[in-house]
């Protein structure tokens, strides 16, 4: 049997005054939250990379937007100056003793610790691991369609968001981590929860943690008394430094890989059927070339990249003759980077055959995003079988189509026509 | 022409081996490394090219050109 470590779960907490106006300059007093900003973002990050590429905001506690790909990136990379301690930004700031570990490990640890924690699951997560489940995503895609019923070209109204997009995820991760099929609804209610909540007062945000936590705890110890062969499996056997992974570890780390996987694809499946029910050329080219379906899929990661990450300044730093504070956030902006035009031509365009295409829609640095391999391979089949499935479809209502709150963007609703 | 992939830069972002099978190969961890001393037959020219300039992390490198 394996033993799992206890360490205590109560971290002291620093906690800002949430500020819910509505921001009044993206350069100065921006919010990420803002219902304006994702729908939007494209746009703001244009015009800030022109007047402001590092803009800041008083919010959450002092919180920075740089914009540009260089800046992204050099960030990315220094880990000397900026934690992962917190990679969703809060009005609060936990303990320093939660590092190097952090909440979610690894993508809340920091080096050297990160390194040891990432490559437990690494090895899980090479593209070759995903080839076993790519006829479970293609089966489920199918399903999903099938489910929507008789379909009226010209009538049917169908949104791809709630009803196709939001389901491919969910089911493989929660299958690798061997969890009952029947939770699947309950994990998109934790992931919610989690990522679009940060408003939220305080209490109700433990309470929403310590519901997952007390989810998780049972999932593992339904691992610790019938141990099997998955990734819960060999988070429990791992070990560090030759001691087995703390109980908070190995929670920290399911809690990512359900959260981290989920929200991130529905967004950039949603996105690449957005385009695609816009771009009638588009989507007849992949239709009729298929061999151009991972240079499309490639360009909807570039353009539609779903995930900003964020980092605490650990001391205060002058980057650019910004005045970093020590403890402020600072997002990274993987979308804003990748439609940075020093660094890619028309940046701005789709572009479904791009050849040169360094987007960085998986993160840069150390903490590039463990399941990109998943992430692209449902991606692509979700595309692939939604085009095989209709050959053609427009938004039903553009106004309709609602998007995330959030450091996550994708669309939420999205009514889509079959025609 | 000879590739190379600067295991210090490389993050496993997977996208050498994707454009380039030929020429690269993964570690256990997903990490990549030119396979062979890197030798890239004439054919193979363009494909090394697209490796180098699809690198999000600037890991691919041509050597010899």
């Amino acid at each position: 049997m394996t033993e799992v470590a206890d360490t205590p779960t109560e971290t002291p907490m620093v906690e800002f005054e949430p500020n819910n106006e509505p921001a009044s300059d993206w350069a100065t007093d921006f919010d990420h939250v803002d219902p304006r900003y994702n729908p939007n973002a494209p746009a703001i990050w244009d015009e800030l990379r022109e007047t402001c590429p590092v803009a800041h905001s008083d919010r959450y506690g002092g919180t920075w937007l740089p914009v540009k790909h260089a800046d992204v990136r050099r960030i990315a990379y220094d880990t000397e100056n900026f934690t992962s301690r917190q990679v969703i930004v809060s009005n609060v700031r936990l303990d320093h003793d939660s590092s190097p570990v952090g909440g979610a490990p690894p993508i809340t640890s920091d080096p050297p610790f990160h390194q040891h924690a990432r490559k437990i699951l690494l090895p899980l997560f090479r593209p070759d691991k995903m080839d076993p489940w790519e006829s479970k995503v293609h089966e489920l895609c199918n399903n999903r369609l099938d489910a929507m019923g008789e379909i009226t070209p010209g009538e049917t109204v169908i949104d791809a968001a709630k009803q196709y997009a939001q389901h491919v995820p969910v089911s493989v991760i929660s299958r690798m981590l061997g969890f009952p099929p029947a939770d699947d609804d309950l994990f998109r209610y934790f992931v919610h929860n989690v990522l679009e909540g940060i408003q939220r007062p305080i209490e109700e945000r433990q309470a929403a943690g310590e519901e997952l936590d007390a989810y998780l705890d049972q999932q593992v110890q339904d691992h610790i008394d019938n141990p099997r062969d998955d990734l819960t499996g060999t988070l429990l056997k791992s070990q560090i430094f030759g001691q087995p992974l703390s109980r908070e570890h190995v929670r920290g780390s399911i809690a990512l890989l359900l959260i981290a996987g989920i929200d991130t694809t529905w967004s950039a499946i949603g996105s690449s059927l957005w385009h695609l029910a816009q771009n009638p050329d588009d989507r007849h080219r992949m239709q009729n070339e298929p061999e151009l379906i991972p240079a499309a899929i490639e360009e909807m990661l570039r353009a539609y990249a779903p995930v900003t990450m964020a980092r605490l300044v650990k001391q205060d730093f002058d980057f650019n003759g910004c005045p970093m504070k020590a403890e402020d956030f600072v997002l990274l902006p993987f979308p804003a980077a990748n439609r940075d035009p020093e660094m890619f031509e028309r940046a701005d365009e789709v572009i479904i055959d791009r050849e040169v295409n360094r987007h960085s829609a998986f993160g840069l640095g150390i903490h590039r995003c463990l399941g990109s391999n998943l992430a692209r391979m449902e991606l692509r089949i979700a595309v692939e079988e939604f085009l095989k499935r209709f050959r053609d479809f427009e938004l039903a209502d553009p106004d309709a189509v609602t998007w995330s709150t959030g450091q996550i963007r994708g669309p939420r609703t999205l009514p889509i026509r079959i025609i | 022409m000879r590739v190379s992939v600067d295991s210090e830069l490389c993050q496993g972002h997977n996208r050498c081996v994707a454009l380039a099978p030929e020429l690269f190969e993964l570690d256990d961890f997903g990490y990549s490394s030119a396979k062979g001393n890197g030798e890239v037959p004439p054919e193979l020219e363009e494909k090394a090219r697209l490796a180098v300039a699809n690198c999000p992390e600037f890991a691919v490198k041509i050597e010899d050109e």
